[in-house]
């Protein structure tokens, strides 16, 4: 079985965001970059189900410039197989990644399609149910459990004050939340492995632009508060407040 | 020219969501030749009329027996149709759990851009511009949209709900959808346990974190949110310590909330933390370290032992709200 999993370069959770000189995007000085949180989900689920087959591939997809390769070694790393590079410089929207992702995807031949529930970076959680539909493929998202049957996938999603239990019929694709599993580290003899392992380079088809980013702001600092008191004794002290002054109680 | 908006029930009820992306859209419509209407997929309606008072002109009501839980497929199919009847210029979403997977489905099928989870709307010179934070809420950012229609999903607790005199129109809007076998299908819903209210739901909310110690003393957090009537979140910290379950994470990578109060008990704020509750009316935070950076975002900060603080903020809401009733 072939399975195709769509990881993303983003900048780590940590980042200070700074907003750069055009005034929409980040400055990227200074920031380190790491795989998207959530597409390790994506990997470590594609490896497992190839493991527990004993047979299959798993293929690596990221759009980006030419450092995604970066993240794309550490996904080869933790076992992927081989790796796709779309490469562009130009900020893409989710919906031109979607449609480069759709065109490289098709003709692969996968099984299952992985993403991760939303990049951490643009936190839009659009890019996997919109490749999906593009390639019409049935897409589950924000799992966080995973069976397979032969060709049929039972899946759990989290929903507002419950759990959904889903099946669906391969081939289809899956967007991956925290919770579906633990990844796992990379070995040193992953890491060397990797360096042997292909990464194809293409161009990203991009096409028009869905969205157009007028400003990157940084938002209005929230007023610094204050400090009510300490101890038991301030209790009444924050109990006034939140009725007289916030009107929350 | 008009709004669309997608009106989302579950069980045989509208949910609340739905107002307030309708109360967003009659505030906006004026930007779009004043119509708003939402198109509602359901196994049998559940209460359309409804929808008029809370400022849908007209609602389209798509009954398909395939619609008594989510189906991706049929719902993005009743949205699609509307569309094409409809022609509007603007549609909008709930970025509830359901509306976060379908808007982008819906988008793709348009090819048009999607703002996803945003956070303010606006009408520049005739055209929608949406505000939404990125990179965690460490930034927001500014959305035009170049093609027609303009597609945006709006966080839920932050959209005033709609309120109009006017009765809406309903009408039964057929859809030509016959469900595919490998389709994506829920087969079950099972409830979280107790049937509590969601956290992005929550009007309040009492978090704890990795100061309450060990999972054997949630029980202060619990009782501090029954006194408050609050749902009951936690850090990171303390889901992957196993304390406490998924569903109640908030964060970057867990629930992101926007509710009138937040209490964070024990939790330092971390930037990831932070992520997922900046956006609440008022933050209170209840910390031993008065430096911890919690208090940088707090509205009001108390220094303090949680296993002293927690109690006796409890015994004074029950004192409280004794005197209400
Ligand atoms: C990719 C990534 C994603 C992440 N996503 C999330 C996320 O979604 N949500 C999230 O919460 N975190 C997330 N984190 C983790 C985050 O960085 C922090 O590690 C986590 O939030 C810390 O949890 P905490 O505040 O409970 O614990 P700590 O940071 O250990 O803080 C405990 C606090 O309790 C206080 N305390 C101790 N004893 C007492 C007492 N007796 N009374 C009162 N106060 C006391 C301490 O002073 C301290 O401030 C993420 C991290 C990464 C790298
Ligand atoms: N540039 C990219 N290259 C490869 N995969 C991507 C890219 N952008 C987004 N994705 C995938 O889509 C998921 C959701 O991203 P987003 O819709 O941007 O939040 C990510 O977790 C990735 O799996």
């Amino acid at each position: 079985m072939i399975q195709v999993v769509c990881i993303k370069q983003v900048a780590d959770t940590e980042t200070r965001v700074k907003v750069g000189a055009g005034g929409t995007a980040l400055d990227p000085a200074g920031v380190t970059w790491i795989m998207n949180p959530y597409d390790e989900f994506a990997v470590e689920q594609a490896l497992r189900i190839q493991e527990k087959a004993g047979s299959g591939e798993v293929v690596l997809v990221s759009l980006g410039n030419a450092d995604a390769q970066k993240t794309l070694r550490n996904g080869l790393a933790m076992g992927a197989d081989r790796a796709i590079h779309l490469k562009t410089d130009a900020a893409a929207d989710p919906l031109q990644v979607a449609r480069a992702l759709a065109a490289a995807i098709r003709g692969l031949g996968a099984s299952i399609v992985w993403f991760g529930r939303q990049a951490v970076d643009d936190d839009a959680a659009q890019v996997g149910p919109m490749t999906a539909e593009l390639l019409e493929l049935p897409c589950v998202t924000a799992i966080a459990a995973f069976e397979l049957a032969g060709e049929t996938a039972t899946v759990e999603r989290d929903i507002e004050g419950g759990r959904e239990v889903v099946e669906v019929g391969l081939p289809a694709a899956f967007t991956t939340d925290k919770g579906l599993n633990e990844p796992r580290f990379t070995s040193l003899k992953g890491i060397m492995a990797a360096k042997k392992k292909p990464i194809v380079e293409q161009p990203a088809e991009l096409g028009a632009p869905g969205l157009e980013v007028r400003a990157l702001e940084l938002p209005a600092a929230r007023s610094a508060g204050r400090i009510v008191g300490h101890g038991v004794d301030a209790v009444p002290e924050l109990i006034r407040v939140l009725r007289e002054e916030a009107k929350v109680l | 020219m008009s709004v669309l908006v997608f009106a989302e029930q579950r069980d045989g009820r509208i949910r609340s969501v739905t107002q307030e992306v309708l109360g967003a859209a009659t505030r906006i419509a004026a930007g779009f030749g004043n119509e708003v209407v939402a198109v509602l997929p359901c196994a049998a309606d559940p209460g359309a009329a409804s929808l008029g008072a809370a400022g849908a002109s007209k609602v389209l009501v798509v009954t398909h027996e395939a619609f008594a839980a989510y189906d991706a497929a049929g719902y993005t199919r009743a949205v699609l149709a509307a569309v094409e009847r409809v022609k509007p210029q603007v549609i909008l979403f709930p970025a509830s759990s359901l509306g976060k997977d379908l808007a982008p489905r819906v988008a793709a099928r348009l090819q048009v851009g999607l703002a996803s989870d945003c956070t303010a709307l606006a009408v520049d010179g005739g055209r929608l511009v949406a505000t939404r934070p990125v990179y965690a809420g460490k930034a927001n950012q500014k959305l035009a949209f170049p093609n027609s229609p303009a597609i945006a999903s709006l966080r839920p607790k932050l959209f005033a709900p709609g309120t109009t005199a006017a009765a809406g129109a309903v009408e039964s809007f057929a859809v030509d959808f016959t469900p595919a076998a490998g389709r994506a299908r829920v087969v079950r819903t099972a409830a979280a346990s107790g049937g509590k209210v969601d956290l992005t739901e929550s009007e309040l909310i009492v978090s704890g974190g990795r100061g309450m110690k060990g999972p054997e003393n949630f029980h202060l957090i619990e009782e501090l949110a029954e006194a408050l009537g609050a749902t009951v979140g936690a850090s990171r910290a303390v889901v992957d310590a196993g304390w406490r379950p998924h569903s109640e994470q908030v964060g970057q990578t867990g629930k992101t909330v926007s509710p009138k109060l937040y209490v964070a008990v024990g939790i330092s704020g971390a930037i990831q933390h932070l992520a997922g509750m900046s956006s609440s009316r008022c933050i209170v935070a209840i910390n031993k370290d008065p430096d911890a950076p919690i208090f940088k975002v707090a509205d009001y900060g108390l220094v303090g032992d949680a296993f002293e603080v927690v109690p006796a903020l409890t015994a004074a809401i029950k004192k409280l709200n004794a005197q209400h009733v």
